[in-house]
């Protein structure tokens, strides 16, 4: 028997009896919306009137000169509201609750992006919000914290574990599983539980079908190359599914190396983690040999998770998308170099992108198209990129 | 195969009592601790006990619970090798029913066939994973049916509609949890027990167990009115967080009240 929720073996329903049932209505209210043309108009009318889609598809005339190799275009999800491509996911489910009558959200954030997406779409909707977000990540993203707050949200900080996603993700479940009855756990990744990977991915997916039509339209073909990061992996789902079918499209993913992936000290999953069944899902995660899981490591917030959602993992496996992984030295000088050449700061998590798109490019010729998700802006990580130089900003 | 906790069931039935079940994480205050605190609340009058595997996430735990985990994996190493070896010394001094709770990670990173069976190896008679709800039974259903070893199941207040196909494929015993949430103790309960046991009770061709906030012999009796035994875990962890490796004495007062407490249920 075929199982639902499934991409080739990754995927399922791994969760406690507790939220089992929620799962399931959460399951039967996602079938029966999906679909549904008034839910969809409303979603893309918030879509084009709130989160100001479609994003731009941006060619980096300067940065395509530089690397002399394929035309580089950047699909600018930094430029909507909020900052980042986490408020197309965080509109769908936010949307998705109201319909199923719920009244309090709760999500969990490591950047804060998702956090500050799902505060946002809860102050517009009139919602009660509570975000989970790992201690250190707090101190990480200060910025994010108060934003939230202002937004009417309650940030509440986790200081079990290694104090960082994976635990806001544990804590959020804990919430969930103790009031089941009125709360919607909006999940910031395509990850988790069926059918989080897949909804979240179709809330998403609305990057690659712009980013098709636009570069239709500007190019007349379609792109060889697509790049974005992955840390669970929705923007790059997002920006990859509807190239999928189309073979000749190559998708990269880029995972955060950290310190390095032969150190301890890194999250890059595909690259050095196993298969395994944790927060809902099977997929691959980084863990010892007895599968407890393990610390990871990387300077930004957003991609520090030991696991990557269960559709990329299928990708993976089949060999249709490849992962390589960016050390934060690499993502730090992508930061700065996009800085420089385009006039554009990238969030930390989206520099990775640019980062193993300056390996790529070289590596291909001028009459092809490359096209990089930037995921999301980077006034959040100023600071800290001046601390990792040795600037000090005195703030 | 005939199973120790199918044969616990049948002898408690003939005596006209009601199981009691508590639960202690592995390695937490050392391996020792734990051998001796299961051999003592045998003693105590416990008829059935779960070993707790720590796991780094323990998702479904509540603080108490999560912190014991953590301790004994930071600060005594606690292995599932470790653990397996434990099980084995026990095995030679008790023929009480023992099962191991833990994630399903723990589980299917050593390999699903090799994990039960080391089980029926060291004589463990059925698991409890937490993360493993009725719709994924069938990841591990092979490997405890070749082994002999019991997956039991769980339903909670907020498995609704569920509880009858979940309760038609339970063997073993059934796990009640009487509240949503995660483990610990609870002041009260929101719970509708009349209704939720009344749909157990219509369901379950097994017996059927109570756990989650049950703290005392006082809790126990009213609970364990309700279906055909108790099961404890936070308030046996707390005593190990309280006095550590010189636990037992108080891990068997609290075993002592529940029993006494059951008993006039």
């Amino acid at each position: 028997m075929e199982k639902i929720g499934r991409f080739g073996e990754f995927g399922g329903q791994y969760v406690p009896e507790t939220v089992m049932n929620a799962v399931c209505e959460l399951q039967e209210a996602y079938e029966r919306f999906k679909d549904d043309p008034a839910f969809l108009a409303e979603l893309h009318d918030l879509y084009r009137n709130y989160a100001f889609r479609p994003s731009l598809l941006y060619f980096a005339e300067k940065m395509t000169k530089d690397l002399g190799g394929p035309k580089i275009y950047i699909k600018r999800e930094d430029l909507n509201h909020t900052g980042s491509h986490k408020i197309n996911n965080a509109l769908g489910q936010v949307l998705l609750a109201k319909h199923m009558g719920k009244k309090r959200i709760i999500a969990e954030t490591g950047a804060g992006q998702h956090g500050v997406a799902t505060a946002t779409i809860c102050a517009y909707f009139d919602m009660e919000c509570e975000v989970y977000m790992g201690r250190e990540d707090m101190e990480r993203q200060a910025l994010n914290v108060y934003r939230m707050e202002l937004l009417g949200a309650k940030v509440t900080g986790v200081d079990s574990g290694t104090a960082t996603l994976k635990d806001a993700i544990n804590e959020a479940m804990r919430d969930w599983a103790t009031n089941i009855d009125t709360t919607f756990y909006c999940i910031g990744s395509v990850m988790g539980p069926h059918p989080y990977p897949t909804m979240v991915r179709d809330f998403q997916k609305i990057i690659g079908e712009e980013a098709k039509q636009q570069i239709l339209a500007a190019e007349g073909r379609l792109p060889d190359c697509v790049v974005a990061c992955v840390g669970g992996g929705s923007n790059a789902m997002g920006i990859f599914y509807d190239f999928i079918p189309d073979k000749g499209v190559r998708l990269v993913g880029a995972e955060a190396a950290g310190r390095g992936i032969d150190t301890p000290d890194h999250a890059a999953t595909i690259s050095r983690g196993d298969l395994g069944i944790f927060h809902g899902m099977k997929s691959v995660f980084l863990q010892n040999d007895e599968g407890q899981i393990a610390p990871v490591f990387s300077i930004s917030a957003g991609l520090d998770y030991p696991g990557i959602g269960p559709e990329h993992a299928y990708l993976h496996s089949t060999g249709r998308a490849d992962y390589v992984a960016i050390t934060d030295e690499e993502a730090v000088q992508a930061f700065e170099y996009l800085s420089k050449t385009e006039g554009i700061i990238p969030a930390v998590e989206s520099a990775h992108a640019v980062a193993a798109a300056r390996k790529i490019a070289p590596t291909m010729s001028p009459d092809q198209i490359m096209i990089i998700n930037l995921s999301g802006r980077g006034d959040k990580d100023v600071q800290q990129i001046a601390r990792y130089r040795g600037v000090n900003l005195n703030v | 195969m005939s199973n120790r906790i199918d044969a616990k069931f049948a002898e408690l039935k003939a005596q006209g009592k009601k199981a009691l079940i508590t639960y202690i994480v592995a390695g937490d205050g050392g391996y020792d601790l734990t051998e001796k605190a299961v051999l003592e609340m045998e003693r105590s009058g416990v008829d059935i006990i779960e070993i707790g595997v720590p796991f780094s996430d323990p998702i479904a735990e509540g603080k108490t619970i999560q912190e014991a985990s953590l301790r004994s994996l930071r600060d005594n190493n606690t292995t599932l090798v470790g653990v397996f070896a434990l099980v084995e010394r026990l095995r030679k001094q008790t023929d009480m029913p023992l099962l191991l709770m833990l994630y399903a990670n723990t589980i299917f990173r050593t390999g699903t066939d090799k994990f039960f069976a080391r089980c029926r190896e060291v004589g463990i008679d059925g698991v409890i994973v937490p993360d493993l709800p009725f719709e994924e039974h069938d990841e591990f259903a092979d490997a405890c049916k070749a082994n002999g070893v019991y997956n039991i199941s769980l339903v909670t207040p907020a498995s609704h509609g569920r509880i009858a196909k979940i309760a038609a494929a339970a063997e073993g015993f059934l796990y009640c949890v009487s509240s949503t949430g995660v483990t610990g103790v609870r002041d009260q309960f929101s719970t509708d027990f009349d209704a939720f046991f009344n749909e157990v009770k219509a369901s379950a061709k097994i017996p059927y167990c109570v756990g989650f906030g049950i703290r005392d012999g006082e809790r126990a009796k009213q609970m364990g009115a309700y279906c055909d035994g108790v099961i404890v875990g936070s308030a046996i962890v707390n005593q190990v967080a309280d006095y550590g490796t010189e636990a037992v004495p108080a891990i068997a007062k609290i075993c002592q009240d529940l029993r006494s407490g059951l008993d006039q249920a």
